[in-house]
């Protein structure tokens, strides 16, 4: 199936669950609420004609930053953010963040049909937690666990939410945005 | 000499009488393997609940070589992450360097030139024979196959050679750059690579003939470690794993990038799932490599190294940096020198055959930075900070056949010069989720060979 009728037939089928879509560098994108998220999840698995049968990766991004150069970085010189200075023939623009703090990224392919999907998920701050997808793909147990431990977004009905490669104790989440690269949190001893 | 009495032999009777009195207390032990144990293959920890010696329940522990990968490649730019994936997974960093390049060539919207496909295809298939030689030999050899360890690493040498000759470097190569590759194939490499090739034949004959039919490698493999294809599939495992479980599925085959549609290669799939199968998939994958490798390097169009030689002498490239470096500019301000596009010239003089032909994207020639002041400013921009590679903002998903399985990296551009979001899909992380269930209901020993056959890499598992 091509891009533009996997999307249709997701979007056809739950039109309040899924609130906009694209194709970016032929990459098929659905944005999902994150109510729907499970019945979608769902759909895309047991439909013969989609038969999404990989959960590939499950993923998130912090976009509290984007757009605002690297400030932060540890190598960052001026934290100037610059617009792209060459225009390469953008065919399909792609639309931009979507909206909330977060986005939890999951990526779909069909053994049999050889296709890829991506559900990308809006999670505000404010209540950071999204449905698990462990039922269904156990695949999403550890990736889910991974989400949690990089980002702090919570998955309500996963077996055992605890963290997979940061230590039991370690404090914040590093991959958002706002956790300075720089930082360092001894284990053992103060001059760890 | 006076005869010794019989030793006296325990009759049921006696025994009896010492057991019966007391019960014996029944209770599961817990064993705790690694992180540091020579079976574990790096850093890892399984936690496993023993009843006598079948494992009731094991818990895998990870991230003991977590270096923070997605996160340090927000922090330097789309070009400085190229060091940062080779230490993903190490055994095979031409094929990360491959999948990064590729995502991020998908953002930009870029295609790189066919002979710089086929110059990445080729070391990616070295890549992979290098890293199936060392899962096999490693698994080989904590069944006590000490000598099959020994004759692969020794093949694994002759390969790593054949890098080093390439990329001037054996395990962190950083080969590949954003819309090309740092330099060609060095002249004879063809010839280079049939050499090799023939020893790493004669040392997989030689392993084949000490394995696959050793009665105590087989009875180690046959049936141990076994996975549906439907299991597996709900794991998101992919690669050799996956393809040992009779699920055909190939990234090169089933999703083709580079120039994989253009080479004939066959797929070995296994049926039974067990560690045996994996085992033969991945000795037969091997020779699918070297097969593509031979394809790949006969039908490579010409490039720099077969253009006209009347263009110029070639000088190596260091040389002239030292002439410049003493304020004599007279052998290099006549006009754009013209070296050897390999490693030895770095010129990469004729750079349109092997990189993009994209100002704005690919580096320099050093000739060019060193020679005029358009090449100057144009590697200038390119390596300051903000004014580097900046594809348009958006996000992307590319994946490659990794020697273990589907690697995939997810890269999210704001429009600036460094990545926004830099995630990588390890293909034995999914694999290592699923450990637990493969090690459940089999014996302690069963687990070194199950363990084995994953191939995991710490580097791409803990990033």
């Amino acid at each position: 199936m091509n891009p533009q009728d996997l999307i249709e037939s997701v979007t056809s089928r739950f039109p309040d669950a899924v609130s906009s879509s694209h194709v970016f560098r032929a990459d098929a994108t659905v944005v999902v609420t994150p109510e729907g998220l499970l019945a979608v999840a769902r759909f895309l698995k047991e439909d013969p004609e989609l038969a999404l049968n990989f959960l590939m990766d499950l993923s998130a991004v912090d976009y509290s930053a984007f757009g605002q150069g690297h400030a932060r970085g540890l190598f960052a010189s001026s934290g100037v953010a610059v617009a792209p200075s060459f225009l390469i023939p953008d065919l399909d623009p792609w639309p931009g963040p979507p909206g909330e703090r977060f986005a939890v990224v999951y990526h779909f392919f069909s053994g049999t049909q050889r296709h890829r999907l991506r559900l990308v998920v809006p999670v505000p701050e404010t209540r950071a937690a999204v449905e698990s997808l462990t039922p269904l793909w156990p695949a999403a147990n550890w990736l889910e666990r991974e989400v949690w431990d990089m980002f702090g977004i919570r998955f309500e009905g996963h077996p055992d939410l605890k963290r997979i490669l940061m230590y039991d104790g370690f404090e914040g989440h590093p991959l958002r945005k706002d956790y300075p690269v720089a930082k360092r949190q001894p284990l053992i001893g103060p001059q760890n | 000499m006076e005869e010794h009495a019989p030793l006296q032999e325990a009759t049921p009777e006696k025994v009896g009488t010492h057991t019966s009195s007391a019960q014996l207390e029944m209770r599961d032990m817990l064993l705790n393997i690694g992180p540091a144990h020579p079976a574990m293959h790096g850093i890892v920890r399984i936690v496993a609940q023993l009843d006598g010696e079948q494992i009731e329940k094991a818990e895998v522990e990870i991230g003991y070589l977590h270096r923070g990968f997605e996160k340090m490649s927000e922090q330097v730019d789309y070009n400085g992450v190229m060091p940062y994936t080779d230490r993903l997974n190490y055994v095979s960093p031409l094929i990360n360097n491959m999948g990064y390049c590729m995502s991020v060539e998908k953002l930009i919207g870029i295609s790189v030139p066919v002979r710089c496909h086929y110059v990445r295809v080729i070391l990616s298939e070295i890549s992979r024979i290098t890293d199936h030689l060392t899962c096999v030999g490693a698994t080989a050899m904590e069944l006590g196959a000490f000598t099959v360890f020994l004759y692969m690493i020794k093949a694994r040498e002759y390969l790593w050679e054949l890098v080093e000759k390439v990329t001037g470097a054996r395990l962190t190569v950083s080969f590949c750059r954003v819309g090309g590759v740092k330099a060609d194939l060095p002249e004879g490499f063809a010839g280079l690579c049939k050499e090799a090739f023939a020893e790493t034949r004669k040392v997989l004959v030689e392993s084949d003939g000490l394995l696959t039919r050793n009665r105590i490698f087989v009875d180690r493999m046959n049936g141990t470690g076994v996975i549906s294809a439907a299991d597996a599939i709900g794991y998101g495992i992919t690669g050799p794993f996956l393809r040992g479980s009779g699920e055909a599925y190939d990234v090169r085959k089933d999703c083709p990038y580079a120039v994989y549609d253009r080479i004939d290669f066959d797929v070995p799939v296994g049926t039974r799932g067990d560690n045996m199968d994996r085992y033969l998939v991945r000795m037969e994958e091997m020779e699918q490599s070297m097969r593509i490798v031979e394809i790949a390097l006969a039908d490579m169009p010409p490039g720099a190294l077969q253009l006209d030689p009347d263009t110029g002498r070639e000088i190596p490239a260091a040389e002239m940096v030292d002439l410049a470096k003493v304020g004599d500019i007279g052998a290099i301000s006549g006009g754009c020198a013209v070296a050897g596009p390999t490693l030895e010239g770095s010129g990469r003089a004729q750079r349109p055959s092997i990189a993009a032909d994209e100002k704005r994207v690919f580096l320099p020639p050093k000739e060019d930075v060193y020679g005029n002041i358009e090449g100057l400013m144009s590697q200038f921009k390119l390596v300051m900070h903000g004014h580097g590679v900046r594809p348009p903002a958006g996000e992307v998903y590319f994946p490659v056949e990794g020697a273990n399985g589907e690697l995939g990296f997810y890269v999210v551009s704001d429009g600036t010069g460094n990545p926004y979001r830099v995630r990588c899909r390890p293909p034995c992380f999914a694999i290592m989720s699923a450990l637990h269930e493969l090690l459940q209901g089999e014996s302690m020993a069963d687990m070194t060979p199950t363990f084995g056959s994953v191939n995991m890499i710490g580097g791409e598992l803990d990033r």
